[in-house]
């Protein structure tokens, strides 16, 4: 496929077509191609109860994904997520555990829908922060957010002196009972963290599809020029990536602190790189312009299966680490060959037009 | 006839190349001789510049092949093309700006001493030679971005000229030069020439052309429509090969007059981050429905002015009208909802987003036309698109077709559609021509004047003679970032255009007339 000759243009060009739509749809291959060799390799794969436990994983990756699709399609990254999860899970476990201390023999208690608000308003606090230092100081995306990761995990261990808050079940006399219901609780027979992520994504999918403010994020990834020409507020659309970003995250930092019914500083440490992996592996691209949020869950669940798929087989984690990096290196290189054939199709089309 | 076969040291055989979104050049038969000015010569976007960058090693062809000594040849980088004797002057200067004048000339063939040191010395002086020639009055030693834009243009040729190359292109070298410059610039090429070094020279100032050219070649399109010994023709002849039997169409004006002021500028400034001025105070104003032609050469400040308008350099200072009302918003994004909108020159990295469809660029600009709160209605906006797409005549079998599958002129199009589903009531175009093909100027020129008959107050900049002439009601000339003139389409000429020109760098050393008053 290296140099097509002239006179071959015409079959190679259609077969250039069924090659291209299979490359298009390479995630979602690769999503059966997991499904079926776990569903026959691993016993117990396909039951009920292995398949919710496997999207509960999941889905945490995909919240961290689906913000940094968004990043990574104005042409920026978040690398800040993981810790802006731990950070938040502290924030909830303090809160739930003491209160605010108001210093004049007061001290206040949220109910957990309350605390479940403020900590959310921390990651997206976080995630303007990171917007701010990109927009108004300058700072490529890169180097602020890398900052924003020390810093907030930084925090997240001086919040409790590095130890975990064990134990959130919370008192009923102080209205801080009922924390276990995000991570633990179901509703209609599917657990209550798939709902959020259901509804988290269509909300997702609406804006990037339906609103001037998803269109934005496009045109600002595609070219930020054009598009500050063209009038769009560039530096109010990175501000919202962000802070949409940091809202993912603090969802998950909830979940897990809910899951577990504790909140551990460490917690989250490198997930920003899953999440990175999903979005590109959902066809994501890391210049900017393109990706889906659909194509970013697909992502999360290729990843999320293959890592469970892996432990119930008994491959040891060093190796499931070797094979989740390639895969990431293949879905990229198949994506650049889909963009160069493509492009070539194009051309093709054009020289035999003109 | 052998021995002017014996001459040809290049030659190139169905040379096409397709980009995307443009074929460019199209089967193309062209042949370079030794000793002599091959004058290559067409319109804006005839793809001179392309066939030039593919002769130059900068471009590869999509098909067709390059002859070098009858030798058949393939570049895979400039560096390749040089290796090869090939050099070339590029019409947007290739330069280091961070860099001094030496270093530039020397830039991957840097002079070293035994054990790998740049030896500066000798650099600066072998550099101070070539700038002797070229008596431009350049120290080897001066950053390359504290040069006017002339010198640097003159030191992009001493790095060419450095080569010692056995095939020189020089692809406008003029366009920034003074006429003492482009003086001696002749003088260069005449040694040059002398030494048997074949020159490429592209340009579209005519009489340079019939000047210092041997044989002319002609390219329209991308195709070339015309090859000639420079004695056997003249300027009707180059003129008719050049825009062929569809003589450039400039759309009649209608004869409506122009209506109340609707756009007014107040001593607008930009300073430079080296100093100076880009633009130096200019005022000027503009009546609903009337054309206002902007006329300079490369770097005189006009798409800096059209910047200033929409807002887009925070540090400018002055004032603008709408309507007779101050327009105190600074940024683009409120200017655009004040009723200003504007057509960039660089289409691809300013006018469009490539990757986007056909449809979400026409509505980049103006989305929140088609909300409800924060809902795209989608049948309106598909309703809007159609219509402009019929409007524009833009050539695409389906809206959600990535905009980089256009052709050039459709492209402008779709940029001046974008521009227009804002509402503007001013609008400002920034080589609205520039790169598209003759039917899309056409209809690009038609569009202009219909909507100065609607009413629209229209800015046009371009360095085109032909097209300030035919197209505006009132002409103003732009130099060095100063309003160097300003001419009723009556009393304007092509010579005071020029004169007016050339005004900014100081007083033109020669010029015939300055008619301007």
């Amino acid at each position: 496929m290296t140099d097509i000759p002239a006179k071959a243009a015409a079959p190679s060009a259609s077969s250039g077509s069924v090659l291209l739509t299979l490359m298009k749809l390479r995630t979602f291959i690769a999503l059966i191609a997991v499904l079926i060799f776990f569903s026959i390799a691993a016993p117990n794969f396909l039951s009920t109860a292995n398949l919710i436990l496997m999207s509960k994983h999941v889905a945490l990756n995909a919240f961290l994904a689906m913000g940094m699709t968004f990043v990574i399609i104005t042409g920026g990254i978040d690398l800040s997520v993981g810790s802006i999860v731990g950070l938040c899970g502290m924030v909830a476990g303090y809160l739930v555990l003491n209160g605010i201390d108001l210093q004049i023999g007061y001290t206040i208690y949220f109910n957990v829908f309350e605390i479940a608000l403020i900590t959310l308003a921390v990651g997206i606090l976080i995630g303007a922060v990171n917007g701010l230092l990109i927009t108004r100081l300058n700072v490529a995306p890169f180097i602020a957010t890398l900052g924003v990761l020390y810093v907030a995990r930084g925090l997240a261990l001086l919040s409790s002196d590095g130890r975990t808050f064990p134990n959130l079940v919370g008192k009923p006399e102080l209205g801080t009972t009922g924390f276990g219901f995000l991570g633990a609780g179901r509703l209609l027979g599917l657990p209550v963290a798939i709902w959020i992520l259901i509804v988290v994504a269509l909300g997702a999918a609406y804006l990037a599809k339906y609103t001037p403010l998803g269109r934005h994020i496009f045109a600002v990834g595609g070219n930020e020029r054009a598009s500050r020409i063209s009038g769009v507020r560039v530096n109010m659309v990175k501000m919202f990536v962000y802070m949409f970003s940091g809202f993912c995250a603090a969802i998950v930092g909830l979940i897990i602190s809910s899951e577990l019914m504790a909140s551990h500083p460490a917690t989250g440490e490198s997930f920003e790189l899953n999440a990175i992996a999903a979005a590109v592996l959902g066809g994501t691209s890391m210049s900017g312009g393109r990706g889906t949020i659909g194509g970013t869950i697909v992502g999360a669940f290729v990843i999320g299966i293959l890592s469970d798929g892996l432990v119930m087989m008994g491959v040891s984690s060093f190796w499931q680490m070797v094979i989740k990096g390639l895969v990431i290196i293949v879905a990229v290189v198949v994506d650049q060959a889909q963009r160069r054939l493509q492009q070539r199709v194009t051309l093709m089309q054009m020289a035999k037009a003109g | 006839m052998s021995a002017a076969e014996r001459d040809i040291i290049l030659k190139l055989e169905d040379v096409s190349k397709v980009y995307s979104g443009t074929v460019a050049v199209k089967r193309a038969n062209f042949e370079v001789r030794k000793g002599a000015v091959n004058v290559l010569v067409g319109e804006n976007g005839a793809g001179k510049s392309t066939l030039m960058k593919i002769i130059a090693g900068v471009e590869r062809p999509t098909a067709g092949r390059i002859l070098l000594e009858g030798e058949e040849v393939s570049f895979s980088s400039s560096g390749d093309a040089v290796n090869r004797g090939i050099g070339m002057v590029f019409q947007e200067l290739n330069l280091f700006g961070n860099m001094s004048v030496a270093e530039n000339i020397f830039a991957t063939r840097e002079i070293t001493n035994r054990f790998g040191k740049i030896d500066r010395e000798e650099q600066e002086n072998r550099a101070a030679e070539f700038l002797e020639r070229l008596q431009a009055g350049i120290r080897p030693d001066m950053l390359v971005e504290d040069l006017r834009i002339g010198q640097q243009q003159l030191v992009e040729i001493a790095k060419a000229v450095s080569l010692d190359a056995r095939i020189l292109i020089m692809d406008e070298p003029t366009s920034a030069l003074s006429a003492a410059e482009v003086e001696i610039l002749f003088k260069v090429i005449a040694d040059l020439k002398a030494r048997g070094v074949a020159i490429v020279y592209i340009s579209h100032r005519l009489e340079e052309l019939i000047r210092i050219g041997d044989y002319i070649t002609v390219l329209r399109d991308g195709r070339i429509t015309g090859q000639e010994e420079m004695k056997n023709v003249d300027t009707q002849w180059i003129v008719r090969q050049m825009i062929g039997s569809d003589a450039k169409d400039f759309a009649k004006a209608d004869g409506h007059l122009p209506g109340e002021e609707i756009f007014r500028a107040e001593d607008i400034c930009l300073p430079r981050a080296t100093g100076g001025l880009a633009v130096d105070h200019v005022s000027l104003s503009l009546r609903a429905g009337e054309i206002l032609g902007i006329y300079g050469l490369m770097g005189a400040g006009r798409s800096e002015l059209f910047d200033c308008i929409m807002g887009r350099h925070g540090h400018s200072t002055g004032e603008i009208f709408i309507g007779g009302k101050q327009v105190k918003e600074r940024d683009t994004t409120r200017r655009i909802r004040r009723g200003l909108a504007l057509i960039p020159e660089d289409r691809q990295r300013e006018g469009l987003v490539s990757i986007l469809s056909v449809a979400s660029n026409l509505t980049l600009a103006s989305l929140s036309r088609f909300a409800r709160l924060f809902h795209i209605r989608s049948t309106d906006e598909r309703q809007a698109v159609t219509q402009m797409v019929r409007e524009l005549a833009i050539k695409v079998a389906d809206p959600a077709q990535e905009v980089s599958s256009l052709s050039g002129g459709n492209q402008q199009k779709m940029v001046i559609g974008k521009a227009l589903l804002t509402e503007p009531k001013v609008l400002l175009m920034d080589e609205p021509s520039r790169g598209i093909d003759v039917g899309a100027k056409a209809d690009v020129f038609r569009t202009m004047r219909k909507l100065s008959r609607d009413g629209l107050g229209i800015l046009f900049a371009t360095s085109d003679l032909d097209e300030v002439m035919a197209l505006s009601d009132r002409i103003a000339v732009m130099s060095n970032g100063k309003l160097t003139g300003m001419f009723d389409r009556a009393e304007a000429t092509e010579a005071a255009l020029v004169a007016a020109s050339a005004l900014g760098h100081g007083p033109a050393p020669h010029t015939e007339s300055t008619a301007h008053d």
